[in-house]
């Protein structure tokens, strides 16, 4: 096992130098010369200068990458160019936010789809595992953007329950949270139900069942646990994709997370921000999807095994 | 005499174990029901979306999509304006219509060139292994770190907005998806004895490739590429939302909810009708997508 983590760790190093690189190229990659870019077509040549000499923009290319990366490290990613404070504290207080419009929704999701996927698959054929399968079909094919507009036209301006902006009280939170959570829900509750077939139709459920034990313990207790395995692993992928499908529920409902901050330092070429912001969700994205390849380990014995 | 054992060789040559013939695949899937919905749907918004690009462009209608009419804005659904009128007083259900080539032209487009360019690159690595399979592997790994939107959006970012650099930037980030599942596939083909007897009868690499590995991987190809056209078009559409993708005026469904949202309080048909049409296309392609891949691969069918 520790040897498992140890590999798993120095794999993770290659990536993250790549996504380093990726992310610093951004900039570079960029038609024009970035300073023009940042300071504005008409700014005069002085401003252009200044910003150049910050950025470094005139050493060698080697040498601006491993600036940047050693200042990533210890999670310095220069100054935004609009209001020169630095990107980190821009980022921090917004990935606080991200962070719990994102847990939230994984937790709505888990639950939701956990729950839909095992009712779903004990009745397999039965009207609720169609209607289920049906509403989790219609889930993951609903923009998460277009559903955040449609519970603000009717939980907050037809019936005026729900907050449709902001963050932070208890009715801000519920309709960003359904919708970043709804197409997670619905591809949990898919990968629970397909997971939980294969495993009720194994011998040993059969074995538990003819043993006479409890329908309720054998679905619990035997089945859900293997059940479980192959869902982990949508769980953490799903993570990452309401860290990134953020950027557009929080757009929506008009919350200060990362993400908005995100489009309006493209929309405003603050490409600081841009990178340390993006290079803030990728890692936290590969950390995260880490500690599931490990759990994933720790749930599947039969790994260790062979 | 020659040529009869010349017949014999022929005869005795390994034969490829791809029975699933497309009459099959066909016929499971004229029986999935779903499966058909979906196909028929996508094929008559296929159609519809032609007529569209064709008025858009040539005005056989008379009818333009950004035609601004002051005195008719915000007005809700009526006979004459099916979807009602939008904050300039153009007609949304036109402009729903004219947008259609676009949003699933980009759809395809970007799931084409993500194929063009992962499926070839899976193959080689599946297919050489060593050196070249782990470098592409870990390139791979590296798009795989942005998930969901968030390539696109940092692509976007340096390109800059329009149809085409969305399209760019859409397939840029699935490529990852093409190259994982094809040398995921290549692996497993490979190691069929099939194909050790064919090489042991002195095919080329590229004979094998093309002839032997390529159609036995085929399903999960296809399979792939109508979900991801699913994934695709919302990528697209949210991109757009943002003011990110696609620009006005272009009736595109994305950008057309970004204008919408302003005017829920007084016009909430707006936003309703370019989302309703997104998620009916792109339900449409999950359920034909679904139903490809049970009627394909019938020992994944749950």
């Amino acid at each position: 096992m520790t040897t498992f983590i140890i590999r798993r760790l120095l794999q993770l190093i290659p990536v993250l130098l790549g996504v380093t690189i990726l992310v610093f190229s951004l900039m570079h990659l960029t038609p024009g010369n970035p300073a023009v870019i940042m300071a504005g077509e008409s700014a005069p040549q002085a401003t252009v200068e200044a910003i150049e000499q910050r950025l470094g923009l005139n050493d060698p290319l080697h040498v601006q990458y491993f600036n940047f990366l050693g200042n990533a490290l210890q999670l310095d990613f220069g100054t935004s160019i609009r209001d020169n404070i630095p990107v980190f504290s821009h980022i921090q207080p917004r990935f606080l936010i991200t962070l719990e419009l994102t847990i939230y929704s994984m937790i709505f999701a888990i639950v939701l789809g956990l729950l839909a996927g095992i009712v779903s698959a004990v009745r397999q054929y039965t009207f609720s595992d169609v209607a289920i399968m049906v509403v989790a079909l219609f889930g993951l094919s609903m923009p998460n953007f277009w559903l955040g507009l449609m519970l603000i036209q009717w939980f907050s301006i037809n019936l005026g329950w729900l907050s449709p902006t902001g963050w932070g009280d208890p009715d801000q939170l519920v309709l960003p949270v359904i919708a970043l959570g709804t197409a997670g829900a619905a591809i949990i509750a898919r990968m629970t139900r397909s997971s939980m077939l294969d495993v009720i139709s194994q011998d040993y459920i059969r074995t538990a069942r003819a043993k006479g034990v409890k329908e309720r313990v054998v679905i619990f207790r035997h089945a859900l646990k293997n059940a479980m395995i192959p869902v982990v692993t949508v769980i953490g992928l799903q993570f990452g994709y309401f860290l990134a499908g953020s950027v557009l529920t929080e757009s929506v409902f008009a919350i200060n997370g990362l993400g908005r901050l995100i489009i309006d330092a493209i929309l405003q070429r603050d490409f600081p921000i841009v990178q340390g912001a993006v290079l803030v969700v990728a890692v936290s994205f590969v950390v995260v999807n880490l500690v599931v390849d490990i759990s994933y380990r720790f749930l599947n014995k039969r790994v260790d095994l062979n | 005499m020659v040529v009869a054992s010349k017949e014999r060789i022929r005869d005795t040559r390994p034969v490829n174990p791809r029975v699933k013939s497309f009459k099959d695949t066909f016929r499971r899937l004229k029986k999935n029901k779903s499966a058909l919905v979906g196909f028929y749907v996508l094929a008559f918004f296929f159609v519809v979306s032609i007529f569209g690009a064709i008025d858009a462009n040539y005005g056989l209608t008379g009818i333009s999509s950004n035609a601004t009419n002051l005195t008719a804005k915000l007005e809700s659904p009526s006979a004459a304006h099916w979807f009602g009128t939008d904050h300039l007083g153009r007609d949304i259900f036109i402009r729903i219509l004219h947008g259609m080539y676009i949003t699933l032209g980009v759809g395809f487009a970007a799931t084409f060139l993500a194929g063009l360019v992962g499926v070839p690159l899976g193959i080689l690595a599946g297919y050489y292994g060593g050196w070249f399979d782990t470098i592409v592997m870990r390139l791979m790994d590296v798009l795989l770190a942005f998930p969901g939107i968030l390539l696109a959006l940092a692509i976007v970012s340096v390109l800059g907005g329009s149809t085409i650099n969305v399209t760019i930037a859409i397939a840029i980030g699935a490529i990852p998806q093409f190259a994982r599942i094809v040398r995921g596939s290549t692996l497993t083909t490979k190691k069929l004895e099939y194909v050790d007897a064919i090489r042991a009868l002195g095919a080329r690499d590229v004979k094998i490739i093309f002839q032997h590995i390529l159609p036995n991987i085929m399903s999960p190809i296809i399979v792939n590429t109508t979900l991801f056209i699913a994934t695709a078009i919302l990528t697209a559409a949210g991109l757009s939302f943002l003011g990110l993708g696609v620009q006005p005026p272009t009736p595109e469904w994305g950008a057309m909810l970004n204008d919408g949202r302003n005017y829920m309080y007084q016009a909430g048909h707006i936003t309703l009708f370019p989302g309703m049409m997104i998620v009916i296309v792109v339900l449409a392609f999950n359920l034909f997508g679904d139903g490809l891949r049970d009627a394909l691969d019938p020992k994944m069918r749950k």
